[in-house]
């Protein structure tokens, strides 16, 4: 699915009229009034508050083994959406198993995010020679297709969520520097950047007044279709076993250890699975919503 | 052009020097000593040291490289911890697996989405755009890992039609052109063949639509030219985003083909990698990335080199 990182890496030409607070009030305005985008925001949220609320909102335990009641099938009695291999129950663990999915697809692209933006407005800003040295220097991700770059590198670091998150973090890294040095390139030439630094502001000042409202933007819209992508990748990383450790529910996890199930118990043992595809496909519609809201010039 | 290849040439050895390094680096991060792997836990110092001697873990860092480069550059990647087998042998079967999976699959995903990615664009907002985009979006939104679960539970588990795991009848894991071994082909290269699917539909339309708004192509079907004929421009305008699209895509297909290795049981390079992380067996881990990456790094470089071959446009640049 680097596969799926192989959206293009060029940012369009910025539109940089200098944006009001209705700016981002339109930009709200169009969001709300796109059906689809609204129904895949209430899905995440949704999501997201089972997950939080899972200790309240089920009643039964995730851990809670059973030998007698191994894999019943969806719809048995008390356990609505069957058991897994070890008799946990399918609710329980998928509920609890947001909790983790969520965390590890979602971590890796906000510390890029914060990375990427700081090195990319750095080499954006300072230009010449070490913009030239750190972008040749990201180059390099570049030779590698990304899923096996991170599967190298938490395979080498070994099993655990820091070392999956890290790898996730250091391939999405490049990425979004790419973004925001060529935004913050953009938008450094402009001529009252020149204004600015001739009345005499510092290159402090220049960024944080004149270059973030520019260039967060784009990089936050690329950053948002980036963690469908990461959430795929992060639990893809635990079907392999590179992941969150068992018993901890984990989607991608979940859909490894109910493998051995699928002649048994096919729906129990798919259900995992179409958890990350629902949550996936809603980030990646959201992304969609989110950008073409943000595009619209007024 | 001669010149142009040689400039591209050059400019992608030193990406491919990086790669190396990157590798190298990739067991020096890994947790533990390495010679773990070799000596039993409760050896003698002096038996330790002399390991380390003889293996060279007593060199400094960059000598090491060098020395690990000038092997591998040679054709000798170091032996399996494992199976003791030359790390070099066990990459080429694994990785002609793979490429054979890959290309399977690349050549299904990309034709089926410069059909549907091309019909699409040309009926903007019709019933096809519409099939097209929601196909584009649920092939980037599918774990793959669980499309390969969920067709193996439909065509295998319910209809039994076809095989589920492995390479070929009765564990085989050397590749006959057969019909026999056809049909283990058929789920894995359709699982992975979903991956290239929605990105070469969406940006084949993207670009047909943006072509045919395009004045020339006004102006072309004013002058009464036939929609054939038109077509044959849209082609030639479209190909050669399209081929450096593709040819990424059949880069990160041959990378990204572990999981669903995994989940057929195919004996290709991500297997192979699986196993090797699993067995804490680095030198068949760092051979393997290796072999893969410079796999990517030369398939970028051909991109590089066709596109001006068939856009006159680059060439001038």
């Amino acid at each position: 699915m680097s596969d799926i990182l192989a959206q293009t890496t060029t940012v369009p030409a910025l539109d940089l009229k200098p944006r009001s607070n209705n700016y981002w009030i339109g930009v709200l305005r169009r969001i709300s009034r796109d059906r689809l985008t609204v129904i895949c925001a209430t899905v995440l949220l949704a999501l997201i508050l089972i997950a939080l609320l899972a200790p309240w909102l089920i009643p039964a335990d995730p851990y809670k083994t059973s030998m007698i009641r191994r894999l019943l099938p969806v719809g048995s009695p008390g356990h609505f959406l069957g058991t897994d291999e070890l008799g946990r129950d399918m609710i329980a663990r998928l509920a609890y198993g947001g909790r983790m999915s969520l965390l590890i697809g979602v971590m890796p692209v906000l510390i890029a995010f914060v990375i990427g933006s700081a090195v990319g407005i750095f080499a954006g800003f300072a230009g010449g020679r070490i913009n030239m040295a750190i972008m040749r220097l990201l180059d390099v991700f570049y030779a590698f297709p990304s899923v096996l770059l991170a599967v190298a590198i938490s395979g080498a670091l070994g099993q655990g969520t820091t070392n999956s998150v890290l790898a996730l973090t250091l391939i999405f890294i490049p990425q979004l520097t790419r973004i925001a040095e060529s935004a913050t390139t953009q938008v450094r030439t402009l001529e009252y950047v020149d204004a600015a630094r001739m009345s005499g502001a510092s290159s402090l000042t220049i960024i944080r007044v004149h270059i973030l409202g520019n260039v967060l933007g784009p990089i936050f819209v690329y950053a948002t279709g980036l963690v469908s992508v990461s959430m795929i990748l992060a639990s893809g990383l635990s079907f392999l076993g590179l992941g969150v450790k068992p018993p901890e529910p984990e989607w991608g996890l979940m859909l490894n250890t109910l493998r051995s199930a699928i002649y048994l118990n096919p729906l129990v043992a798919a259900l995992p699975g179409a958890m990350i595809f629902i949550t996936s496909m809603c980030f990646n519609l959201m992304a969609d919503g989110i950008r073409s809201a943000m595009e619209v010039n007024e | 052009m001669g010149f142009y290849v040689l400039r591209r040439v050059i400019y992608a050895l030193p990406i491919a020097l990086s790669v190396t390094v990157v590798c190298f680096l990739l067991v020096h991060i890994a947790p533990g000593d390495p010679l773990n792997a070799v000596a039993p836990a409760d050896a003698p110092v002096e038996v330790i040291n002399a390991l380390k001697v003889a293996y060279g873990f007593d060199q400094p860092l960059p000598v090491q490289y060098f020395r690990w480069l000038g092997r591998a550059l040679a054709g000798d990647l170091g032996t399996s911890v494992a199976t003791g087998r030359p790390v070099l042998a066990e990459v080429m079967t694994a990785v002609v697996n793979t490429i054979l999976l890959a290309v399977f699959a690349a050549v299904l995903g990309f034709s089926l989405g410069a059909v549907l990615g091309g019909m699409a664009g040309y009926r903007h907002k019709g019933i096809v755009d519409r099939i097209a985009t929601a196909l584009s979006v649920i092939g980037v939104s599918v774990p793959h890992y669980w499309l390969g679960m969920v067709l193996t539970i439909i065509f295998s588990s319910k209809l039994n039609w076809l095989p589920a795991m492995g390479a070929g009848p009765g564990g085989s894991k050397e590749w006959l052109w057969d019909a026999e071994h056809l049909r283990y082909l058929v789920l894995p290269v359709t699982t992975l063949a979903v991956i290239p699917l929605g990105i070469v539909t969406r940006t084949i339309r993207a670009l047909v639509a943006d072509i045919l708004s395009k004045d020339f192509v006004q102006a072309l079907r004013a002058k009464g030219m036939s929609d054939r004929a038109v077509f044959l421009h849209v082609v030639k305008n479209v190909a050669p985003t399209a081929l450096a699209v593709m040819g990424l895509q059949l880069g990160y297909l041959l990378g990204g083909s572990i999981l669903v290795e995994t989940v057929f049981a195919w004996p290709g390079s991500g297997f192979l990698l699986n196993t090797a992380i699993f067995q804490r067996d680095l030198p068949l881990l760092q051979g393997t990335i290796l072999i893969l990456c410079m796999i990517f790094v030369l398939l970028n470089l051909l991109v590089d080199i066709i596109q001006p071959a068939i856009d006159p446009r680059m060439r001038r640049s």
